[in-house]
């Protein structure tokens, strides 16, 4: 019987996989830059976070669990600045 | 239950490789650094996925690794993107 959270975590991994699916998609598909930075975004927050988030109750150890959420924390923070850089690069026109 | 994680893995990886056509196909460096950037984040979510599915030490703290490098390259390169031709870097940037 599959334990209610395996099938937790394979939903979250699913969606985490979607979004970044999604993401990608965004970036090959919008028109333009400012458009493709929020899919950009989207991608790499929330897909990650959702893989982080599926990932949580394998964690054998409070620290190993500690460390994932470090790490989504990381890339939340990094991608948040890079796309305020990006976002401002662009808005001086420059490409 | 670790083949579905080494699957979701591998989707990401693909998901992103699917992305970097971008690279090839952007007008603008600004898009290829977001292809960069996405590539740092899908990568971050597979090593974190064949972490826990495989179970070999220290691979997550390659993801951590990985997710500081990804976020430090895409600064650096955000000041290389090269201004346009008809405007100066103080003049008035298109609406």
């Amino acid at each position: 019987m599959i334990a209610l959270v395996d099938l937790f975590s394979l939903a979250a991994i699913g969606a985490g996989v979607f979004f970044f699916f999604a993401g990608t998609v965004g970036l090959l598909r919008f028109p333009d830059s400012l458009t493709r930075l929020h899919a950009l975004a989207k991608a790499d927050n929330l897909g990650l976070g959702l893989v982080a988030l599926g990932l949580l109750p394998r964690a054998d150890t409070a620290l190993a669990a500690l460390k994932l959420i470090v790490i989504w924390a990381l890339v939340l923070l990094s991608g948040a600045s890079t796309a305020q850089l990006i976002g401002r690069a662009l808005r001086r026109g420059r490409k | 239950m670790n083949e579905p994680l080494l699957a979701a893995a591998g989707l990401i990886i693909l998901t992103v490789a699917i992305g970097l056509i971008r690279i090839l196909r952007g007008p603008d460096d600004v898009d290829r650094l977001m292809a960069v950037q996405l590539l740092g984040t899908g990568g971050i979510a597979a090593l974190l996925l064949t972490a826990y599915a495989t179970g070999v030490p220290g691979v997550d703290d390659v993801a951590l690794g990985l997710a500081l490098l990804a976020a430090f390259a895409t600064m650096a390169f955000v000041n290389l993107l090269e201004t346009d031709d008809d405007e100066t870097e103080l003049g008035e940037t298109e609406p």
